[in-house]
């Protein structure tokens, strides 16, 4: 019996855990899961709980309900991954063999990266809302939140899922409004990039949305430290950012059996090929979503259309066949922009997200880099999608797996 | 597509004057565009960033993070004082690599 082994059962590892089961030989080959904990988070639901959109309950499901009876799995913590031996040692002391690796492990916040965030007023004056926690944490403080120096800090990138913290700014705006406290309440967007959009089609479609919903920028704020007793954000250009109400989103970081196996960079990314998702260092190790180090988007949608590629190679790998190199950077999200809109992305390595339809190119009936109700819609149709459709592994109709760029407006 | 022109040759820019071809870069040009960005001259330890940025866009395809630049080449806060305001997005302007940018 040969051994298939992934790591991380979350948005990636499902889905590969429900392809390979389709795909592979069960009597040739056994398929194996490992992940520490046994819930599953809808993590794009997060961004709706501090308003009171979601309830907690609407992104929790259990892990193993999403993974085929074919399929072991194992609830246990990752000591480490040792490629020269094709084994992983558990934290339990076992350790489990492989013949192929699928590396899922995803990225969480590390908000002790950042000096002082937690020394001061964490989740009292200070949130994050990548965590059901922070979330539910900050639905709370929001409640009777009485108004004041909102203040949304990015502090360095990559972070998964990009567009969360702009979503999160647009959605407190109409948040205040609805309260009637839009007036008291002044939200402020920090960010390390130079600017709340770096690329040239979306800062013309979306840039006059900061004026519009009077939400300040300071760009290129990369932050040094978190000052609880003043209240204040410090930069490494010296630059401060006063806040009452702090809302983080702390270094992003991949698991610490990555550094611990000393198969990760500075972040804990592992090394991949970008188009095949193979380990750089390990032929029989492939990495699928937020865990490896690709330049494309940390982000669910992104993890969706790398899983039928690395399917197809990992089939490839088997056979002894060359893999493809078909990657191609895409990844497709909705950005929430309050007020029951939504705008529409679609993207890859080479090509920004620029205006046309969506799924069917000329017909849509989505728009993508526009702001219609429809997308809103999309959004929140989105969530059955994923339970159902996309963690299953289960094909999406009419959604490519390379990006189209017909009827694209590219320049 | 935009172009403009350095030290007598013409360069192919982007709307906010990253180089998009590489081949056009040297370094008579990196020291212009460094005085545009407001750095009168470059010395060695701006040149340890910009070779670094190079080396690493070369080996990955993609700029280095803060962090990484932090952890590999220079402290953080002498990357500021060196690059003054955006270090990343001025330091990959001068060594003719696109902008650092999110996925928007």
């Amino acid at each position: 019996m040969r051994k298939i082994l992934i790591l991380g059962a979350g948005t990636g590892g499902t889905m590969m855990a429900n392809h390979l089961a389709r795909k592979l030989d069960r009597k040739q080959w056994k398929i194996t899961v490992v992940d520490e904990h046994h819930t599953h988070y809808y993590q794009p639901g997060f961004l709706f709980i501090p308003f009171g959109i979601y309830q907690p309950e609407d992104v929790i499901r259990e892990k193993a309900a999403f993974l085929p009876e074919s399929v072991e799995f194992v609830q246990a913590a990752v000591e480490t991954i040792q490629p020269a031996k094709s084994q992983v040692l558990l934290k339990n002391g076992q350790t489990l063999d492989y013949h192929l690796l699928i590396i899922a492990t995803g990225v969480k916040i590390a908000p002790e990266q950042i000096a002082g965030l937690l020394d001061g007023g964490w989740r009292e004056d200070i949130f994050d809302f990548y965590t059901i926690e922070g979330a539910t944490a900050l639905a709370q403080k929001l409640q009777n939140w009485t108004g004041g120096k909102l203040v949304l800090h990015v502090a360095e990138m990559p972070i998964k899922c990009p567009v969360a913290p702009l979503e999160f700014v647009f959605l407190a705006d109409a948040f205040f409004h609805g309260k009637n406290l839009r007036d008291k309440v002044e939200i402020t967007y920090v960010t390390p990039a130079s600017g709340a959009f770096t690329k040239p089609q979306s800062s013309a479609v979306l840039g006059h949305l900061l004026t519009e919903k009077q939400i300040k920028i300071v760009p290129d704020f990369y932050t040094e430290r978190v000052d609880g007793t003043s209240k204040k954000l410090i930069s490494y250009g010296g630059q401060e950012v006063a806040y009452d109400l702090l809302v983080s989103i702390p270094t992003n970081m991949g698991d610490e059996a990555i550094a611990r196996s000393g198969m990760g960079d500075e972040l804990n990314y592992v090394p991949t090929y970008k188009h095949t998702l193979q380990s750089k260092k390990y032929a029989n190790i492939f990495v699928i979503g937020d865990a490896s180090d690709l330049p494309s988007s940390k982000a669910g949608s992104v993890a969706h259309f790398q899983s039928e590629i690395l399917t197809d190679n990992i089939l490839n790998y088997i056979a002894g066949k060359p893999l493809e190199e078909g990657f191609d950077g895409h990844a497709n999200c909705f950005i929430e922009s309050g007020f029951g809109k939504a705008f529409l992305i679609d993207f890859n390595y080479d090509v920004e997200p620029v205006a046309g339809r969506f799924p069917f190119p000329f017909i849509g009936p989505m728009a993508l880099l526009k702001e219609t109700r429809l997308n809103h819609w999309g959004k929140l149709a989105f969530k059955f999608i994923y339970w159902n459709i996309l963690l299953r592994g289960w094909p999406m109709p009419g959604i490519p797996t390379r990006m189209s760029k017909l009827g694209k407006k590219l320049t | 597509m935009a172009t403009k022109t350095i030290a007598g040759v013409t360069l192919d820019i982007t709307e906010e004057g990253y180089l998009t071809n590489p081949a056009q870069w040297n370094k008579t040009i990196a020291a212009e565009l460094a005085k545009e960005e407001g750095i009168p001259e470059l010395t060695p330890a701006h040149w340890k960033v910009i070779e670094f940025l190079q080396q690493d866009y070369r080996e990955k395809g993609a700029l280095p993070t803060i962090r990484r630049i932090n952890v590999a080449c220079v402290p953080t806060k002498e990357f500021y004082v060196l690059f003054p305001g955006g270090p990343l997005k001025k330091a990959a302007k001068i060594a003719g690599l696109p902008k650092p940018a999110s996925c928007v």
